[in-house]
């Protein structure tokens, strides 16, 4: 039983590496953190050395949704849906301070920070975020990725819940969860 | 979850059976992400295009009204993000002229400076955010490599690399710092040299040209009618341009011309873009020389700041600057309309003010809301795949489109 | 360019005169406050007889302890004169119906959606008001004075875990 686990882990390890080195991002751009993404991806802060260059427009095939920018509500169902269409494993990347947790736009108009409908796996502050740190950020996205556990063989699948639903954190106390207007 | 469309398109119901309804965006990498285009598709032709914005409504107005008029520039630079230091230049126009306010030689020309500085770069974004989407990637990288080192470059200066904060209301927040006039002198070299490389990729290509000329033709009334101003609407033939028809800043001391295009074709607003990034290379260069010595915000106790070795010394230089932190400055009522020409086209200013520290209505006039509203009729009769370069040459900024 | 005069405040009493109730200057540029019935004939002279080609912007302004509560501003270019104009027209807040400009300048369609998103005012004759900025569901006109803030109207659920 411990060589089945030794197995597991080097399997973890390897599936690990090799998701950590392919992200394919889904940019979901919106405002001017755009500009940072575009920087970003360009030649001075490559994105190409960590493996996370070719972003996939649909999300059928991609894996890492960054959210770039501010999501406002009438925005917020398109978020959900390219979300759920996203495959597992899927992470999903809050870019700056208006994704994280709307900025400094406290209105009628802007979701107060995505992780109200989606679960996030990593926040990157800035407004916007300086390209180094988004690489820190893709940085110790890889980090967790290595680290994490990958279910892939069949035996694992039996019983599993989607990977999402140990995303729970932060879970929003219950007089917070709604907009104070509406309590 | 099943989530329908937030906005109900006109084209829910084809006229024509055989048509199909395309939708495009807003999530979509062409749209730069906040444009919902609805089209109604007989083959590869639009037939009728819907347009939907607002995806991207951040409430500026609403915000500017519950904020003191300093605590309102972070909230202007993010208009037209790619042009930042524009958007506030002309918002602070408008203050200091309800306050009587005339600022200072070396701000005029540092102001105008970096407006010109900033259309380099605004334009640059477009053309390369246009021509990727095409399918150029070598002429993004080499205009992405001069936005960057812009980027760095008016972060030395203020701090920022996008959206700078760095007007004041009388002012700018702080002077030249050392080397930073030497440095703009090598980037607008290597600035050049990169054009020359982007002019030699696309001017004469064969397939930029079957793709752009002729696509997306706008005659100057259709422009007119449909609201179209800056660079769209020179490149229908008319030579309409603030800075020379009621120039502002130190525009009437700078010699330049207005590039006009012909068609009004997608062609001719690339090309119109990029002779005005010329003319702005020229315009700065004439900048520097203008330069001269002096204070950079003018010495009104009503707006500046006191200096900070007198804040931290005397007890009227602190009080003072309290009051016009916290309470903020105080605007005496009236209204006006300032514009002045954004990288985008007309970007206009309308500010109420009832004499307290808020403005009591600030709206923003803005180029590329209006330019959505006139771009179904850009789309229809073309092919669906040249909703991509015509969308790219509007320079639809969302930011500014839904304010 | 030379050779444009401005408009002169006499040319605008002469032939505006009759449809005009208050002019004045406001940092330059002429504004015109008019009733909403003298809109389209006023709209019309200016676009035929001074060149006002160029219709750039139509917002509101709400007063809430005045009435009539709004304030509609229209702002207009005119080539030839180079010149730009201000009108206003106000508003009662139980019946906010001005005449839609949509027939005279195509650029007018979205910015009355705005208008009318933002603050609630009919433009009869525009067919397509729609909300522009804001989704279907919003209920309210954020712009007005009594609107709060923070009151968010979410599309989508928020997570509970």
């Amino acid at each position: 039983m411990a060589l089945m686990d030794y197995m597991t882990t080097k399997k973890d390890e390897l599936v690990g590496w090799i998701r950590k080195f392919s992200l394919f991002p889904y940019p979901f751009v919106t405002a001017c953190c755009g500009m940072e993404f575009m920087a970003v991806s360009s030649t001075l802060y490559d994105t190409d050395r960590f493996g996370a260059a070719l972003p996939r427009f649909t999300p059928r095939q991609a894996d890492l949704l960054m959210v770039v920018g501010t999501i406002s509500h009438k925005e917020a169902p398109i978020l959900k849906k390219v979300y759920d269409q996203m495959c597992e494993p899927k992470w999903v990347m809050a870019f700056g301070a208006c994704a994280t947790s709307g900025g400094f736009y406290r209105n009628y108009g802007v979701l107060q920070g995505i992780d109200r409908v989606i679960p996030v796996d990593i926040y990157v502050p800035g407004c916007p975020p300086r390209p180094e740190t988004v690489i820190d950020a893709i940085m110790m996205l890889q980090d967790r990725i290595a680290g994490d556990h990958h279910p892939i063989l069949p035996a694992e699948q039996r019983g599993r819940e989607p990977s999402h639903a140990n995303k729970v954190f932060p879970i929003f106390p219950a007089a917070d969860r709604v907009p104070p207007s509406q309590t | 979850m099943d989530v329908s469309s937030p906005i109900p398109s006109h084209l829910d119901r084809t006229a024509d059976a055989g048509n199909v309804v395309v939708n495009i965006g807003p999530s979509h990498p062409a749209t730069h992400g906040t444009i919902q285009i609805v089209a109604e598709l007989d083959g590869e032709t639009v037939k009728r295009a819907d347009v939907h914005c607002g995806y991207l409504h951040r409430g500026f107005e609403k915000e500017a009204e519950h904020h003191t008029y300093h605590k309102v520039i972070p909230y202007v630079d993010r208009l037209n993000y790619c042009s930042a230091l524009n958007n506030g230049f002309a918002y602070a126009e408008a203050v200091e002229k309800l306050l009587g306010i005339e600022i200072t030689r070396r701000c005029i020309v540092l102001r105008t400076l970096l407006c010109e500085y900033n259309r380099i770069a605004d334009h640059m974004t477009c053309v390369a955010a246009s021509i990727m989407e095409m399918g150029a990637m070598t002429a993004f990288l080499y205009l992405m490599t001069v936005r960057d080192y812009i980027f760095e470059h008016l972060n030395h200066l203020t701090g920022a690399r996008l959206t700078y904060s760095y007007v004041r209301i009388g002012g700018l927040a702080r002077d030249l710092p050392e080397g930073w006039l030497t440095r703009l002198e090598e980037i607008l070299v290597f600035a050049e040299e990169y054009l020359e490389r982007i002019h030699g990729l696309l001017d004469r290509n064969r397939i930029f040209i079957d793709r752009t000329r002729d696509v997306a033709v706008m005659t100057p009334e259709h422009a007119l009618n449909w609201g179209f101003t800056g660079p769209t609407l020179r490149s229908t033939g008319l030579a309409i341009d603030l800075r020379k028809d009621a120039p502002y800043l130190a525009y009437p001391e700078l010699d330049f011309e207005v590039p006009v295009g012909i068609k009004g074709d997608n062609y001719d607003r690339y090309y119109v873009r990029m002779c005005e990034i010329d003319e702005s290379i020229a315009m700065v260069r004439q900048c520097v020389r203008l330069l001269s010595d002096g204070p950079v915000s003018v010495d009104d106790p009503r707006v500046t700041l006191p200096a900070k070795e007198l804040v931290y010394t005397q007890i009227e230089a602190l009080v003072h600057h309290f009051k016009l932190v916290s309470e903020g400055i105080v605007v005496p009522p009236g209204e006006i309309y300032v514009s002045h020409e954004a990288p985008n086209g007309e970007l206009g200013f309308y500010l109420v003010s009832d004499g307290t520290s808020r403005p009591y209505k600030l709206h923003v006039r803005a180029p590329s809301f209006v330019h959505m509203g006139g771009m179904h009729t850009l789309l229809e009769g073309y092919q669906v795949a040249d909703v991509v370069p015509t969308f790219g040459s509007m320079n639809m900024v969302g930011g500014e489109c839904d304010r | 360019m030379t050779g444009r005069a401005p408009l002169s405040y006499e040319a605008i009493e002469r032939e505006l005169g009759g449809l005009v109730e208050r002019s004045w200057q406001s940092f330059g540029m002429p504004v015109l406050e008019l009733r909403a019935e003298n809109l389209l004939p006023l709209v019309t002279r200016l676009r035929d007889r001074f060149d006002f080609a160029l219709f750039l912007d139509v917002t509101a302004v709400d007063y809430p302890e005045r009435s009539p509560r709004f304030d509609v501003v229209y702002h207009f270019y005119s080539r030839r004169h180079n010149q730009r104009i201000r009108l206003k027209v106000r508003v009662p807040a139980e019946r906010p119906v001005v005449p839609t400009l949509a027939g005279h300048y195509g650029s007018a369609r979205y910015m009355e959606r705005e208008v009318h998103d933002m603050y609630g005012i009919e433009f009869a004759g525009n067919e397509d008001l729609r909300p522009i900025l804001l989704y279907e569901g919003f209920v309210g006109h954020p712009l007005r004075k009594d609107y709060p803030i923070e009151r968010e109207q979410p599309m989508v659920p928020y997570r509970t875990g």
